[in-house]
Order: C-alpha cells, then sequence, then structure tokens
C-alpha cells in the first residue's frame, strides 16, 4: 500500500509539470498573465515537494521569493507594458534545431543522472529536519565564499540597473 | 496689506510624523469622548434623531421650489415660462392654457398655467425660477428632503405644488395695480 | 473497533485539528463582522454622528429595556449587512476578464485566513496546544502567505478591463512589495534575540524575559507601520482611494465577491493584529501568567488575553482610519524605501552586536 507521502509527492511532482506546461504552451489561452499565473502555481507546487522533502525552509522562502515577491514584479511589468495577446509566430528553421538539441542535451544528462542515482534514504540517514539553524550554518560556515560571491553578483546587477535607468548620466 | 505665509520647510521632529499623529489623535479623541457622554450637539435634535426628528431649518434656507397662492387664493403665476426657460435641469415644464382656455381664476390676469410640473428628481434648488419670476409666484421652500416611490411620483403637478406652497404673505403685486389704476379715472379699465 | 479508532494518534491529530480550525474560522468570521461595527460606530462618534443603530430583529425589541438599549448599539447591524450582501444581485459587467474577475475575491480572502493558521492564539486547552500548525518557520510561512494576497488585489484591478481598478492594482503590487521588505527586516532582530522561528517558543521565551516590544521598540513601529500598508488601511489606502480612484481595484465588484474583499480586509486586520501580539505582546502570557496553563480555565484565560490583546490593537487600526489623511504615493514609497528599510538594516546590525555582546 503506498504510503501518503508518496500520494503526495506524485500529485505535487504532476501538479509542477503540468503547470509547468501550461505556462509555456497553454493550448486554450495565450495571455502572458496567464501564463504568469500558471508559473506561480508551479512554484507553489514546487514549495510542496520542498515540504515533503522536510524542508520547510525552502519550502517558505520559495513561495516568499517567488511566488510572493518576483512574480508580483513580472506580473506588475506585464501589466504595465500591456501586453496583448501574443502572436503565434513562424517556427524559425535555426531556433528548432539549436532548441531541440539544448532539450535532448539536457535530457540526456538528467537520464544519466537517474540511471547512475542509488537510493539515499534506504542507507538509513536521519532525514534532516529543514532546520534553519542547519541551514544558516551550512551556508556561512562550509559554503561562505560562494554565498558572498553570489550576493556581490547580485549587488553588481542592481547597481547597473540603477545605471541603465537613470536618464541622463554625469 | 498682504500676509506672508510660513512655507519654511519641516524640521527634523516634524518629518517624523509625530507632531501630526499626536494632534489628530487629540483631535479624534475629543470628538469620541463628546459622542460618547451625549454632548454632541451635531446629533441631538431633543427628543430623537433624524427621520422622527427633522433637522430645524433656518428661515433663510432655500429648498425645494413651490408655487404660492395670494392672500385671496388665486394662483400667481401666469404661465409666461420664465422660470421653464431658465431652469438650467429643465426641471420646469408649463403647459400654457392655449386660446380655448377660459378666464384666469382671477381679475386682471390674462392666463393662467392649464398645467406646471416639476420634476423634483431634476430640480437642483438653484432658486433661478423664484429670481427670474415677474410676478412672484414660485419659491424655493423649507423642503430639503423629498422622496417617492417611483419616478411618476416625483414629478410634482400644479395641485401639489400649490398645496405645498401655501399662501405667500407678500406682494399682491397686480392687486396694487388695479388700485393705482382705480385711482386714474381716466384710465380705461374694465374691471369684471 | 471504534475505541481504538479513537485512541489512534493520527485520527485524534485530525480530529483536534478539525476541531480547531472550526472553531478559529467561525471566531474570526465573528470578529470580521463585529470589526465592521465597530469601525461604523467608531468613525461616526469620531465624526459627530450616530452610527447604525436601526436595525433589530421585531423579537428582540420585545425585550423590555435591553432590546432596545442592544438596538441603539448597532449590534444586529451586521447580520443585515451579511443579509444584504447576499441578497443583492451579483453583477458581471460586460467586458471584464471573467475567469481571473471571478477568482480574484477568492485568491483576497484565502491567504487572511491562511495566516492564522502557525499563530498560537493559547497555550494548552487539556493536552491540546492551541495553534492550528506550530510550524518550525511560522514566521516565514506567515509572510510567504501574507505576499501571496496582492495577487486577488492585482487581478481584481487587471481582470476589472477599467481605468480605476486597473491604477488600484498597479498601485497595490508596487506597494506591498515595498513593505513587505521593512516588515520582514524588522521582524529578523526579534529572532536574532530569541534564536528561534517557532512561533510558540518565540512567545514562551517572551513569557520568561518580558514582552519583545521593549526590546525592539523600533522594530515594533516599523511592523505596525508596515502592517498598515499590507492590509490597505487608511494612511495607506492607495489601492481603494475613493476619492481618487473611484473604489479602486473593486470598482466593479458587487454583491457577495465585494463582500469577499471586504472579508478579506478584516481578516487581514484580524491576521495583523494577532501577528502582532505574538511577536511583540507576548502572545497568550501576561508578565504574571507565563506557564503554560495546567487546568481547562487556566487555558481559557490565556486564550481570553490573547484575544483581548487583540482586539485592543484593532481598535488601534480602526482609529488610526480616521485620524490621518491619505499618504501621497510618492511619500509612500519614499518612506518605505529610503526610511524604514535602512533603519531596519540598522537595527539588524546594532542588535546583532547587542546579542554578540551581552550573549556571550
Amino acid at each position: 500500500m503506498p504510503q501518503l507521502t508518496d500520494l503526495l509527492f506524485y500529485a505535487f511532482a504532476g501538479l509542477t509539470l503540468l503547470f509547468g506546461f501550461l505556462c509555456v504552451a497553454n493550448p486554450l489561452s495565450r495571455n502572458p498573465v496567464t501564463s504568469a499565473m500558471f508559473l506561480v502555481l508551479t512554484i507553489i507546487s514546487m514549495a510542496g515537494l520542498f515540504v515533503l522533502l522536510h524542508a520547510f525552509f525552502l519550502a517558505a522562502v520559495q513561495i516568499l521569493v517567488y511566488a510572493g515577491a518576483v512574480m508580483v514584479l513580472f506580473l506588475f511589468v506585464i501589466m504595465l507594458l500591456d501586453l496583448k495577446e501574443e502572436e503565434r509566430r513562424k517556427l524559425n528553421a535555426i531556433a528548432v534545431g539549436l532548441g531541440s538539441v539544448a532539450v535532448l542535451g539536457l535530457a540526456g544528462v538528467l537520464l544519466r543522472a537517474l540511471i547512475q542515482a542509488k537510493p539515499v534514504i534506504a542507507a538509513g540517514t536521519q532525514p534532516v529536519e529543514g532546520s534553519t539553524k542547519e541551514l544558516g550554518r551550512i551556508l556561512f560556515q562550509s559554503y561562505l565564499l560562494p554565498f558572498e560571491i553570489l550576493s556581490i553578483l547580485l549587488l553588481v546587477a542592481m547597481v547597473g540597473v540603477i545605471l541603465l535607468s537613470k536618464k541622463e548620466l554625469k | 496689506m498682504t500676509k506672508v505665509v510660513d512655507r519654511s520647510p519641516l524640521n527634523f521632529y516634524e518629518r517624523t510624523y509625530l507632531p501630526a499623529l499626536v494632534e489628530g489623535f487629540k483631535v479624534t479623541a475629543r470628538h469620541f469622548v463628546r459622542s460618547v457622554k451625549g454632548e454632541n450637539t451635531a446629533t441631538d435634535l431633543g427628543d430623537g434623531y433624524y427621520p422622527e426628528v427633522p433637522w430645524r431649518v433656518e428661515g433663510g434656507y432655500r429648498g425645494a421650489p413651490y408655487l404660492v397662492r395670494d392672500q385671496e387664493g388665486a394662483t400667481k403665476c401666469v404661465s409666461c415660462q420664465l422660470c421653464e426657460f431658465i431652469c438650467p435641469p429643465k426641471a420646469i415644464k408649463i403647459t400654457p392654457p392655449g386660446p380655448e382656455a377660459g378666464p384666469a381664476d382671477r381679475p386682471n390676469a390674462e392666463k393662467m398655467p392649464r398645467e406646471f410640473e416639476i420634476n423634483m428628481l431634476r430640480c437642483i434648488f438653484c432658486g433661478l425660477c423664484q429670481e427670474v419670476c415677474p410676478e412672484e409666484a414660485i419659491f424655493l421652500q423649507q423642503h430639503y428632503s423629498l422622496s417617492g416611490l417611483s419616478r411618476e411620483e416625483m414629478i410634482y403637478n400644479k395641485e401639489k405644488l400649490l398645496k405645498l406652497g401655501g399662501v405667500h404673505a407678500g406682494i399682491q403685486k397686480w392687486k396694487h395695480k388695479l388700485e393705482e389704476a382705480k385711482e386714474q379715472e381716466s384710465f380705461p379699465v374694465n374691471v369684471g | 473497533m471504534l475505541e481504538n479508532l479513537f485512541i489512534d494518534p493520527t485520527f485524534q491529530f485530525v480530529l483536534f485539528s478539525a476541531a480547531k480550525i472550526a472553531v478559529v474560522f467561525g471566531v474570526v468570521m465573528t470578529f470580521v463582522a463585529y470589526a465592521v461595527l465597530v469601525e461604523r460606530k467608531v468613525s461616526a462618534f469620531i465624526q459627530d454622528r450616530v452610527g447604525p443603530n436601526r436595525t433589530a430583529p421585531p423579537l428582540a425589541l420585545k425585550i423590555p429595556v435591553l432590546g432596545r438599549f442592544l438596538q441603539r448599539c448597532g449590534i444586529f447591524q451586521p447580520m443585515a449587512d451579511g443579509l444584504k450582501f447576499i441578497l443583492k444581485e451579483d453583477f458581471t459587467p460586460a467586458y471584464v476578464r471573467t475567469i481571473y474577475f471571478w477568482i480574484a475575491p477568492a485568491i483576497s480572502v484565502i491567504p487572511a485566513f491562511l495566516t492564522l493558521a502557525v499563530i498560537p492564539f493559547g497555550s494548552t486547552l487539556g493536552k491540546q496546544q492551541m495553534v492550528i500548525a506550530d510550524l518550525n518557520v511560522g514566521i516565514l510561512y506567515t509572510f510567504g502567505i501574507v505576499s501571496l494576497g496582492v495577487y486577488g488585489i492585482v487581478l481584481a484591478g487587471w481582470a476589472s478591463n477599467s481605468k480605476y481598478p486597473f491604477l488600484g492594482g498597479i498601485r497595490s503590487s508596487a506597494q506591498m512589495i515595498s513593505y513587505e521588505i521593512a516588515m520582514g527586516m524588522s521582524v529578523v532582530s526579534l529572532f536574532l534575540i530569541v534564536g528561534d522561528l517557532n512561533l510558540s517558543k518565540l512567545i514562551q521565551w517572551q513569557a520568561d524575559n518580558g514582552w519583545l516590544v521593549l526590546y525592539q521598540p523600533v522594530a515594533f513601529v516599523i511592523f505596525l507601520v508596515s502592517a498598515f500598508a499590507e492590509t490597505n488601511r487608511l494612511p495607506f489606502d492607495l489601492p481603494e482611494s475613493e476619492t481618487e480612484l473611484v473604489g479602486g481595484y473593486h470598482t466593479e465588484y458587487s454583491s457577495m465577491k465585494f463582500a469577499l474583499f471586504f472579508l478579506g480586509e478584516y481578516a487581514n486586520m484580524i491576521a495583523s493584529s494577532a501577528m502582532m501580539v505574538t511577536l511583540f505582546f507576548g502572545g497568550w502570557s501576561l508578565p504574571f501568567l507565563g506557564k503554560p496553563a495546567d487546568s481547562l480555565l487556566g487555558g481559557l484565560v490565556h486564550i481570553g488575553i490573547f484575544i483581548a490583546k487583540m482586539i485592543v490593537l484593532m481598535v488601534v487600526f480602526i482609529w488610526v482610519r480616521w485620524m490621518l489623511p491619505r499618504f501621497r504615493y510618492d511619500q509612500l514609497m519614499d518612506l518605505g524605501w529610503r526610511r524604514f528599510i535602512p533603519i531596519a538594516l540598522l537595527n539588524i546590525v546594532l542588535t546583532a552586536l547587542g546579542v554578540a555582546l551581552f550573549n556571550r
């Protein structure tokens, strides 16, 4: 008999894929706002997957940052630009070719990882109880340098945006 | 004499919004306490609240326009239609008597309105009809709260307007004219 | 067979959770209804008016003195209001984006209620902990859910397909994001002091060491003001400012759909009051009542204390609405970005320094 968590995993995974698909290629509506809303739903279902992995912190941050802030800004921009229904563009041979190469490559990498993967939980390790303390310790002790580099990257991006959005440069 | 308004920039304390908060709280608290204690003069109408006890309206108040009669009970309006022409929202509609109508119900008046309607849904109580009336036959009176259950009901006809308007205690223009005319014997007036 | 079922811990958990959810939902709905009444009465008193004093079912008037008194207090007004919302024509304008127009009110209500799930509104009652979900990341959950609340308003504005609601929606999305940041940063300093994200533990810490508002007054002020902005209450009610935008994002809504927005606003108000009680005013604890209750009566007293504190904060919300004029939009953004965020950051740094100096 399947466990409840297994059922939930399949439910959330299925929803994530479904919403993701509807976000990219919705057969019913080509409206950008609809796509954005499906992206929000994708993010929320992914947060559900994180909860199943006992990563409560990641789940909360996922919703807080992506669904709550980033996507609202997306929506803001879409509405301000007043995008009409996107037109169906003609398929570009080069784009299709490059796109399928990229997709196939990614799929290959994923498949290889799946085949080589060994069940981890079976080894008897206790799932980490999504402790924020643990996460903080790992981030600020083992991975301090990458973390700080990422912060600086974000800062650089921010300064760049401010510089670009200023009309007159002196 | 010019008064220079002080528009100096806000100082730091004022920019924290604190003085505004304190002032706002003081004002609202004062009114709140007064209302709770029942010492509020704005809502206190003696023995009840508004719909049961209507507001007392001061003498100069200008409410809905009604037609008035003179002291002898005659309609003052002579159907000149000036009010109809000046009425900004076109609320007034006068039906003149026409050639086949009988004589007026009072001496010395040529004609009277056959029908006089004011659509109270349109009327804005501006008082231009009262200003323009040469006969002083229409006055803005004290009613301020008109209500009805249908649109038709809100169109007041001549009878209703005269009933609501009552008798005007002012000048009887045509009576005085008549007296003046009687004094002037040479003036040929046929008094019926 | 049945006895086994009742001993089964999973079943017990489900049963008690369902009971708690039902009770909390009922209490919050009642609170919403009467918060509206209090708002109307307080505003009436402040503006030298009388407020609702007529509605009463005929039977209630038969009670000798009390009936009349309750009528004058407007106790029966919420029932009439609710009935009116249900019975009014639910009008959908012709050029709206129908699907979004229908789901937007629901989206604006759901987050407000979900937030209440992690708030410990009492210590214990019997053996049950008086919180629906005792999450380890309680506060983050709250912020996550609150941040979703903006979708209801933005979508309502966009779906209405009309100028004023659209402006309201745009304003709201910018405003909510700005103040969420200040709000989140103001709370960080609390958790630096307490050292745990769990709200129940936060309250226990306050019961032992004193209310956090005494340690972090600056954080409290920032949180309070941001809460006003997040709930669209008056000094910051730009998304629905009647004088400029007709009714803002809910201009095109009527009947029950409008009622849902209304409900959402007041439920948000309740949620943020409860949040502030939990974070800054010691939750269910009083300075001399800090132990989790061991008796049924004690548990009830704790719930009463929590609700009393919450009511005080809600009156603050209501009072401020009639006290202050609306901010201009640039002033609002200026306050959020150029004052609160730097102050909150400074507060975090100073608190961290303080914690490092005194705790080690």
